[in-house]
């Protein structure tokens, strides 16, 4: 197994949509094959035609937001005492996380593949906030699937879908998070595939939504390559990106542009949710080294049980509660590109209070855990590596859990 | 010798009518019970689907979902699966089963492995719901090797260039959906709409047996009657959540039930 250079990652596929000849795919009921074939040729064509690109850029520029900081995070890196500590702030962008790149492209195919509807799943509620945005600025109806446990513990973002004029269906089946919200999702498209367009929330599910999650997180990465540029020069010669790892759609943006340096010059490291340090129970299916299974579609490293039934994760952070993994991460895993490692629901919480105490940077319990592993190694480091750490969500969203777990002083409100 | 389920059609077309089918979740609501159950409705049932149950199925409607979790919560394992119907068998040598479910249990059960149990406890056939042709090519030929039919799924969505080449790859026996939806939900098209499309799949080569299903109910089965056979599933597990509810014998129940979809079709 082994990465290609100069050829975007999504693109490494077989022609039924395997990464490394094992994972992703094409797991689909029937019914599903031909909306898929069709999103596909739509795809294909829009991502090499010019003017579409051109639209996506002028509304990634002017509506979204771009670039999204790069900022030094000065105070930290004082207090670690290593490595330069930096963060890609893409909780600038609208609406408060990278979601919004994956929903606004998949609100434009939509409308050009002239759907009325479109539908979506959400587990910590930004991909539904998103996805409900686009949707409200496009003309899209829009509803959103999402597990009842996410609906009470991700209000703030529940109440946003909701103002944006989203339908907010709430799913009671199984462990009542994004696993579920997933296959509901799933099945309100077998249904009603002719008339509504699916944006699945991150890089899993069938190999094209993959494929389509990837090509807009990638924003993240084109951007900071040339902010690189424009602070050193270059890119750095020993540069660390951290990134928090749930589905995978905001890690694999983060890194997309980098693939093909050296992983000597340009490490990657995915923070899996570890879950609470007491329990068994985990959403980190790379670190605690899961067997390849089938999940919404997919072929991937997945929590189960030896008959293959899915298992229930556990994280204090809804965003990274699914027991899957992008099949771009199990390639990129297996071919030894990036590294995985798991952060415990504790560590991540320990992180948040470490960073707000230093900086004006308020990380939502998701980046938090890849803040955890970023701040520890970062101690070992010498001064001239330069560390980034994705902060792809802002804690707005958390102040529940943060205040009902840290006590007030240590959320603000805006 | 020929697949218990070719016999069944052929039975079926000798009396002049639709084969029926039938769809229970193993396990439901206990493993003795849902064995108890396929043993009283197969006196009216000419083929059995047992349901694997699966915990994030993405094809399913409510009622199966209800079915499949009441499975799962208690405690139902794949090798019981294969018990259950080796049991059956023992009494019922004959009456064909088809095992219906998602590929993630075949694919931890080793798909070799899985044929190998298939055979030693007598099932017949298999619908993999979430393995479509052509990815179903290199599994659909071992079953071939052992005598098992591969059941493939063709629906509404499914292109005319399509259809050919699955129907041609296909074994005696098919399965068309009858509609765009989960299984169990409200039929959208009327029963004379999936006929005409019925029949026009069906010519592509007659010979081959289809079976309609997803959506049918005591109340619409006798309109579909001229198919080869007809698939009722979630009726039936809705029977028994209802039976379970009202403190009832839902073996009883589902007895009477399929004894109802039967007269329907005659």
């Amino acid at each position: 197994m082994k990465i290609k250079k100069k050829i975007p990652l999504i693109d490494q596929v077989s022609k039924l949509g395997f990464w490394g000849g094992k994972f992703g795919g094409n797991y689909v009921p029937e019914t599903l094959k031909k909306p898929i074939e069709d999103l596909e040729i739509l795809f294909n064509k829009l991502k090499n035609d010019k003017r579409f690109i051109a639209e996506r850029d002028k509304y990634f520029k002017n509506w979204v937001g771009s670039p999204t900081r790069f900022i030094k995070l000065e105070n930290l890196t004082n207090h670690v005492g290593g490595a330069q500590i930096w963060s890609k702030v893409v909780s600038d962008a609208n609406g408060g996380a990278h979601k919004i790149y994956n929903a606004t492209v998949h609100c434009l195919l939509a409308k050009r593949s002239g759907k009325k509807f479109i539908i979506g799943d959400t587990g910590a509620g930004y991909a539904g906030k998103m996805l409900s945005m686009a949707a409200k600025k496009f003309g899209l109806k829009c509803k959103i699937f999402m597990g009842a446990k996410d609906i009470s513990r991700q209000q703030p973002n529940v109440k946003a879908m909701k103002k944006n004029g989203a339908e907010v269906i709430p799913v009671y089946s199984g462990s009542q998070t994004l696993v579920d919200a997933v296959s509901e999702c799933m099945r309100f498209w077998v249904a009603n595939c002719d008339t509504t367009a699916m944006c699945v929330g991150s890089t899993v599910g069938p190999a094209v939504f993959v494929r389509i999650c990837g090509w807009s997180t990638s924003q993240i990465s084109r951007e900071l390559k040339v902010q690189f540029i424009d602070e050193f020069g270059s890119v750095p010669k020993k540069l660390k990106l951290y990134n928090c790892v749930g589905g995978g759609s905001s890690s694999f943006g983060f890194w997309n542009e980098f693939m093909d340096y050296d992983k000597k010059q340009c490490e990657f490291i995915g923070v899996e949710a570890g879950g609470p340090a007491k329990s068994k129970k985990h959403a980190a299916p790379l670190t605690y080294g899961s067997k390849i299974g089938i999940l919404h579609g997919a072929a991937q490293y997945v929590n189960q049980d030896s008959d293959g039934q899915i298992e229930e994760t556990e994280s204090i952070s809804a965003g990274l509660d699914y027991p899957g993994i992008s099949p771009l991460h199990c390639f990129l895993k297996d071919t030894k590109r990036a590294r995985y490692t798991a952060a415990s629901d504790e560590e991540a919480l320990s992180a948040y209070k470490t960073v707000i105490k230093f900086e004006q940077l308020r990380p939502s319990l998701e980046p938090s855990h890849a803040f955890s592993v970023a701040i520890k190694e970062a101690k070992k480091l010498s001064k001239d590596t330069i560390v980034v750490v994705n902060s792809c969500g802002d804690a707005y969203k958390d102040r529940e859990i943060l205040e009902k777990r840290l006590g007030k002083k240590y959320v603000k409100s805006n | 010798m020929l697949n218990p389920i070719s016999l069944a059609f052929k039975k079926a077309k000798q009396e002049n009518r639709a084969a029926l089918l039938t769809y229970t979740v193993a396990g439901d609501s206990s493993k003795k019970q849902s064995l108890d159950i396929l043993k009283s409705i197969s006196k009216n049932a000419d083929i059995l689907e047992v349901g694997v149950p699966h915990n994030t199925p993405v094809a399913d409607g409510s009622q199966i979902q209800t079915s499949a979790y009441r499975a799962i919560k208690n405690g139902i394992k794949m090798d019981d699966i294969f018990k259950i119907v080796k049991n059956f068998k023992k009494s019922n040598k004959n009456k064909p089963i088809i095992l219906m479910g998602y590929f993630n249990m075949i694919f931890q059960y080793g798909e070799n492995n899985f044929l190998k149990k298939c055979n030693s406890s007598g099932v017949n056939g298999l619908i993999v719901v979430d393995l479509p042709w052509p990815e179903n090519r290199v599994f659909a030929k071992k079953c071939k090797k052992k005598s098992i039919y591969f059941i493939q799924l063709l629906s509404p969505t499914t292109t005319k260039v399509r259809l050919k080449k699955i129907i041609k790859d296909s074994h005696p026996m098919n399965y068309f959906i009858s509609m765009l939806n989960t299984t169990g939900g409200k039929l959208k098209v009327t029963p004379k709409d999936i006929l005409k499309n019925y029949f026009k799949i069906k010519k592509i080569d007659p010979k081959k047996e289809i079976v309609i299903g997803f959506g049918i109910t005591e109340k619409t089965i006798g309109k579909l009657k001229s198919a080869d056979g007809l698939v009722v599933g979630s009726a039936i597990c809705k029977e028994i959540s209802k039976s379970l509810k009202h403190r009832q014998n839902p073996v009883t129940n589902v007895s009477k039930l399929v004894k109802k979809l039967k007269s329907k079709i005659l």
